[in-house]
């Protein structure tokens, strides 16, 4: 059995973005594999040139900051998937990806097209799409 | 019996919307349907004790199911809940979509 899951929002920017790693999370751990179509700013999400920071206002070193990085949740949840034995596939909008320059993306994802959004929710129990506002 | 999972992420007090989701949930609901709405970020301020979210209210004398995000709760800091809210966690949400409810974010 396996989930779909349609993300829109670019990283750094919305609730609904934890929300959604949450939610996918949650099905890995239930042994439910995922497949995730990243569409427009979403295809931000699995860039692998994020970079944490330190925080200077604060006075906190790089490694006290612990800042995470949404290639690195994306990275965590397909080893989740491969300790669970389950499956996930993570696809980028390849049109969204040349519009924003995001082509330099973690290795366990990959560019598709809106069309493989439409096969994931053919074979897939249930597809949920979280918009952007 | 077909079952609906309404995702509710926006502030009941802030987002117009809300009266909308709420009066869909009450047409969906009938003898073979049954509604859960999962309130999820913001939306869990509604679920606060005392708090005066009548749609809420009026969803669950309905007998729609009202969840609520703990993660988010423990978030707001929120420990006490309306008596027809329950807290659950993401996965009762994964079980949901899993059974096939048919569901909408907002």
């Amino acid at each position: 059995m396996s989930l779909t899951f349609l993300l829109m929002d670019a990283p750094y920017e919305q609730a609904r973005t934890s929300t959604a790693f949450r939610i996918v999370d949650a099905a890995l751990r239930r042994k439910v594999g995922v497949r995730v179509f990243a569409y427009e700013g979403a295809v931000s999400l699995a860039m692998s040139g994020q970079k944490p920071h330190a925080n200077a206002v604060h006075g906190r070193t790089l490694e006290e900051e612990a800042h995470p990085t949404p290639h690195a949740w994306v990275s965590a949840l397909n080893e989740l998937a491969r300790e669970n034995g389950v499956s996930f596939d993570w696809v980028n909008c390849g049109l969204c990806v040349d519009e924003r320059g995001a082509n330099e993306v973690v290795p366990c994802s990959r560019r598709g097209s809106p069309a493989d959004f439409w096969k994931m929710n053919l074979e897939s129990a249930n597809t949920l799409v979280i918009p952007t506002r | 019996m077909s079952k609906y999972l309404l995702i509710e992420s926006r502030d009941p007090f802030e987002a117009k919307c809300f009266s909308q989701r709420c009066e869909l949930a009450l047409a969906l609901l009938g003898e073979s349907t049954g509604v859960t709405v999962f309130l999820v970020e913001n939306a869990v301020l509604g679920a606060r004790a005392g708090a005066k979210a009548h749609g809420l209210e009026r969803l669950a004398k309905a007998g729609v199911q009202l969840l609520a995000d703990e993660f988010a709760l423990r978030e707001r800091g929120i420990h006490e809940l309306a008596p027809h809210v329950t807290a659950a966690p993401l996965d009762s949400l994964v079980g949901e979509l899993a059974s096939g409810a048919k569901t909408l974010w907002n």
